[in-house]
């Protein structure tokens, strides 16, 4: 049973925002989903992820980078040439 | 009170391109955010690609460290928020790390061999960097030149008994990836530092944030005496995460929502696996710091402290190797007391210094041409050219120009006469058994003379002279 | 001959967000052919927004592997269509741009999350597009809209600029009227790129055929059961019989995994999701995140701001089964039943070639009719499995059901993608002739 505090803790984890209002139907749902989701629990065994071919690998040799401005151009706010980003405590 | 040190050290891997992707990892002196692309970046759609030399590197510690490589490793994604990861994940390795199991071999603090047991070696991105606004600015700078560097962390048993003891394995450690070539040690923040501390029976702490490797000590010393001094007072030690303020040289809690992360690691679905076991078999270690100061004592007959600090960098061992020829124990104090006594003082690189030159000093001090004092004094003025990019003059030039050769005894007659003379106390002393007296004269003289007269054959002078004045 | 091709579609189904009025062309294979392009796919200079208000104005300064073969083979990239946000859904509702209608019945969804490339390609305004599919997202909308919509083995076109939700699941792949035209487009997306670490170096050169004499085509009961209208199922079974008159010969398989692909793929996907849209952050690209506030509070408020309610829905799912408690329980078995399925699929190959079913449980519903997030996930029962499996499965149309499309799914073994074209390209000549 997942309850609104399971919500906003997994909330914080994610870093998303979820209004008051949200909560009962988010709430609602995941234990639907989770519900659903419970028949998996059943399967035998761990799987491993969809293995890719092993040992893909680039030779160490530099390539072009962008340029400065193609950085910053997306940013929202840049500084001389950093971006700039909220502060950390 | 037995103090219990585990270490956590991320290495810089001395890469030309970063873990991922072709930029290029040389951006030191570079503008922020020049040495960036799509996938450093995290730009949406950008897929990393594994640097082979990073791995080449990795198995090569693993080696070197008698480490034993796994048959599969592969790549997980640890996910946590911080304006530094540009994904908001780092990619790194979680339950299938490139190698387990190693050994350094250290000395205790009783000087005793003592082994330091490796848990782990894996490789990972490195975050970008931030920038504090100075003037308690209200927001962050990112720099992502740094994003996408390799790093290797290589993680301890908790086998370190004292501050000192993690100060003597991190030098062995760094010493062996110079040796390797897998490490630029001159690189700033190139070696960084999490430790795990307790007093035994106590809670362990966590010190993240060590960036100087000659932190560390101080780090763990702070910690130390801050943990014995809470059990003394009968206080309990907390299980926490403290970070180091490096200019203050104190560890300060970081309360908060860091303790309680939840890196929800799982395995990144971008990058297939390592099976890479077998290529250990084929690497070529080269001469690792503990043979090599083994036969320092052998070939050329070091003592075992000598040839401790000879191997310490091999940079400096191999000059010591390029000058021993001239006269192994005579270079051998000059290179591990003298030149680099004087090379700390400036500051200064080893490989600034011309082995020719030093082979030519050094054969100025067998023959006898000049005294040891003289000697260091050439040194010093061959090193002060060449800390400000001065052509270097040869020693024997220096020798020349300053008139430092040394000088037959008779010369200095008249100024062991003059000194005699103008010291009436001392002579008395000299005579009346006091040796001491004997020193000062002829330390009076060697000033007299700027050092260019052997102070044995000097003793003779003077004591003769006052025996020969006193008749 | 390069040139410029000008481009203004009478679109009224909403099947682009961004269009290219003046579109550039070069020589090759495609040379002066309009291509459509789902906005999760890299285009420099071209704004790739994902459906996301998140992503609004990001114009990313590099191209897609796939968009770059297009330019390389001639093709005029007219525009950037519409798609359920960052791919997760399967109506193209959840679209920050407002929802796409099905050129077959406006009052329809037209499937997602391809749902605009899919209309763009049914009403003319493109003869072929590209979508993508993590668990059908181009079946889906192809069969809604009554177009041919492929998705290739994994690792057969790279991935390189594709702004996946779901990495190990989500491929790129083609959309057009017809087969060949599907076959066309593949074989100019289909080029090994190694800046795609999972790819493999299997490059698509191939025409269709129609000669499927003595092909064995599996029916799997699981893709004709419960959940599944039998008005489908049997236009399905008619389309199937029409392989039969061609020379095929039917034989029953089973997929016992099946009953556990959905909670897998959801799962899985929204493990992924959780990870891969974590670092729309407002700090490097999209709208710009208050950096007055601490990080995480700015974070909270962007990504609470700018996320729709399916995204933030399934990424904190996502967090949740990936989570201290939850990972062993949820993911780890989630893998092992994704393993599970591939293995199915083997052993249902190692007697037939090309497994057949239908594509969708339903035709194409009104917006309305369904809203509820898990009968939502259920519509994609039949797509799902051939995603986890990483095999090549086409949606071709079949038919009709209440005068709306219905898709015939052909599935083949992993790397047989020229099979599955010809298998689909012979029911189609048929079916037209």
């Amino acid at each position: 049973m997942i309850t609104e505090s399971d919500i906003e803790h997994i909330a914080e984890l994610a870093d998303i925002g979820i209004s008051r209002d949200e909560m009962p139907e988010f709430a609602h749902q995941f234990n639907a989903i989770l519900e659903y989701f419970s028949i998996i629990e059943s399967v035998e065994g761990i799987g491993a992820p969809a293995a890719g071919a092993a040992n893909v690998f680039r030779e160490d040799e530099p390539r072009p980078c962008l340029p400065q401005e193609a950085v910053l151009a997306n940013a929202g706010s840049t500084e001389g040439g950093f971006i700039k980003a909220p502060r950390v405590m | 009170m037995k103090t219990i040190i585990g270490l956590e050290i991320h290495v810089q891997l001395a890469t030309a391109t970063k873990l991922f992707c072709g930029c290029s990892t040389d951006y030191q002196d570079d503008e922020p955010n020049t040495h960036c692309c799509p996938v450093c970046l995290g730009l949406p759609g950008a897929l990393p690609r594994l640097n082979r030399k990073a791995v080449e590197y990795g198995l090569r510690v693993a080696k070197a460290l008698d480490m034993r490589v796994l048959e599969e490793s592969t790549f997980a994604r640890k996910n946590y928020f911080y304006p530094d990861l540009a994904k908001a994940y780092q990619v790194t390795q979680d339950d299938k790390p490139l190698a387990v199991e190693g050994i350094v071999e250290i000395e205790d603090d009783e000087g005793h061999e003592k082994i330091i047991r490796i848990t782990r070696a894996h490789l990972e991105e490195d975050p970008g960097r931030l920038v504090h606004v100075a003037g308690g600015s209200k927001y962050s700078l990112v720099d992502y030149n740094r994003s996408g560097i390799p790093l290797l962390e290589i993680v301890t048993e908790p086998d370190m008994r004292s501050p000192q003891e993690a100060r003597r394995f991190l030098n062995k450690l760094r010493t062996i990836l110079e040796y390797l070539e897998v490490f630029d040690g001159d690189r700033e923040g190139g070696l960084r530092v999490d430790a795990n501390i307790s007093i035994e029976g106590s809670a362990r702490v966590e010190v993240k944030n060590i960036s100087s490797y000659k932190g560390v000590e101080k780090a763990l010393t702070f910690e130390v005496t801050r943990q014995r001094n809470m059990i003394r007072r009968g206080q309990t030690v907390a299980r926490e995460t403290r970070h180091f303020m490096e200019g203050r040289g104190i560890t300060t809690s970081s309360r908060g929502k860091e303790e309680a992360h939840d890196y929800r690691y799982f395995p990144d679905p971008d990058l297939g696996p390592l099976h890479v076991a077998d290529r250990v078999a084929d690497i070529d270690l080269p001469e690792l710091p503990t043979a090599r100061k083994d036969r320092f004592m052998e070939q050329y007959g070091a003592s075992a402290n000598h040839a401790r600090t000879l191997t310490g960098d091999p940079r400096l061992a191999d000059f010591y190797e390029e000058v021993a020829h001239v006269d192994p124990a005579l270079a051998a104090t000059w290179v591990a007391d003298t030149l680099l006594g004087e090379l700390n003082y400036r500051d200064m690189n080893i490989t600034a210094v011309p082995p020719g030159h030093i082979i030519e000093l050094l054969e100025l001090l067998k023959i006898g041409t000049i005294t040891d004092r003289a000697g260091v004094q050439v040194l010093r003025t061959l090193l002060d050219a060449c800390v400000e990019g001065r052509p270097c003059e040869t020693p024997a030039a220096i020798v020349e120009r300053e008139g430092l050769g040394k000088t037959a005894g008779d010369e200095f007659t008249p100024i062991v006469r003059a000194v005699v003379a103008a010291n009436p106390q001392a002579v008395e002393d000299y005579r009346s058994g006091k040796e001491g007296a004997l020193n000062f004269l002829v330390g009076q003289v060697m000033k007299e003379t700027r050092g260019r007269a052997d102070p044995r054959e000097l003793r003779k002078i003077v004591s003769e002279s006052i025996r020969v004045d006193g008749v | 001959m390069a040139g410029t091709l000008n481009f203004s579609p009478d679109d009224r189904y909403n099947a682009f967000i961004t269009t290219c009025g003046e579109a550039p062309f070069g020589d090759g294979a495609l040379a002066g052919i309009a291509v459509a392009v789902k906005d999760n796919i890299s285009t420099a200079g071209i704004q790739t927004t994902c459906a996301s208000r998140i992503l609004a104005g990001y114009i990313p300064p590099y191209d897609a592997h796939v968009v770059e073969l297009l330019r390389g083979a001639g093709a005029a990239i007219v525009g950037k269509t519409n798609m359920d946000e960052f791919g997760m859904g399967s109506t193209t509702g959840t679209s920050a741009f407002g929802p796409t209608k099905n050129p077959v019945d406006l009052d329809r969804v037209p499937g997602g999350s391809s749902g605009g490339s899919a209309a763009a390609v049914a009403a003319g305004l493109v003869p072929m597009a590209l979508g993508t599919d993590a668990g059908g997202a181009i079946r889906c909308p192809a069969a809604f809209c009554g177009i041919v919509g492929f998705k290739p083995t994994s690792g057969r076109v790279s991935r390189y600029g594709l702004i996946a939700h779901t990495s190990s699941l989500e491929e790129i792949g083609p959309m057009a009227q017809t087969v060949e035209d599907v076959s066309r487009l593949l074989s100019v997306i289909a080029r090994y790129d190694p800046r795609d670490s999972m790819m493999t170096d299997r490059p698509y050169d191939h025409r269709p055929s129609a000669e499927i004499k003595g092909l064995r085509v599996g029916i799997p009961a699981e893709y004709f059961g419960e959940g599944v209208d039998e008005r489908i199922g049997e236009q399905v079974r008619s389309a199937i019989g029409v392989l039969e008159d061609l020379g095929a010969e039917l034989v029953p398989v089973s997929i016992p995994g099946m009953r556990y692909a959905l909670p897998a793929y959801s799962i899985i996907c929204m493990s992924e999701a959780s990870s891969n849209l974590a670092r729309y952050d407002g700090v490097r690209y999209g709208p710009a995140v208050d950096t007055k506030k601490s990080w995480h509070e700015a974070y909270q408020d962007l990504r609470g701001e700018y996320l729709g309610v399916e995204a933030r829905r399934r990424v904190l799912l996502g967090t949740l089964t990936l989570s201290a408690g939850y990972a062993g329980r949820y993911h780890a078995k989630a893998l092992a039943a994704r393993q599970n399925i591939t293995r199915d699929f083997e052993r249902a190959f190692s007697d037939v070639d090309i497994i057949a079913g239908p594509t969708m449980p339903t035709v194409a519903f009104r917006p309305d009719e369904v809203t509820d997030p898990l009968t939502l996930y259920r519509l994609d029962a039949l797509t799902v499995p051939a995603s986890l499996a990483g095999i090549p499965a086409i949606s071709v149309p079949c038919g009709r059901v209440e005068n709306l499309p219905v898709g015939l799914q052909l599935m083949g073994r992993r790397f047989e993608d020229e099979r599955v074209i010809d298998v689909a390209f012979a029911y189609e000549q048929e079916g037209r002739a």
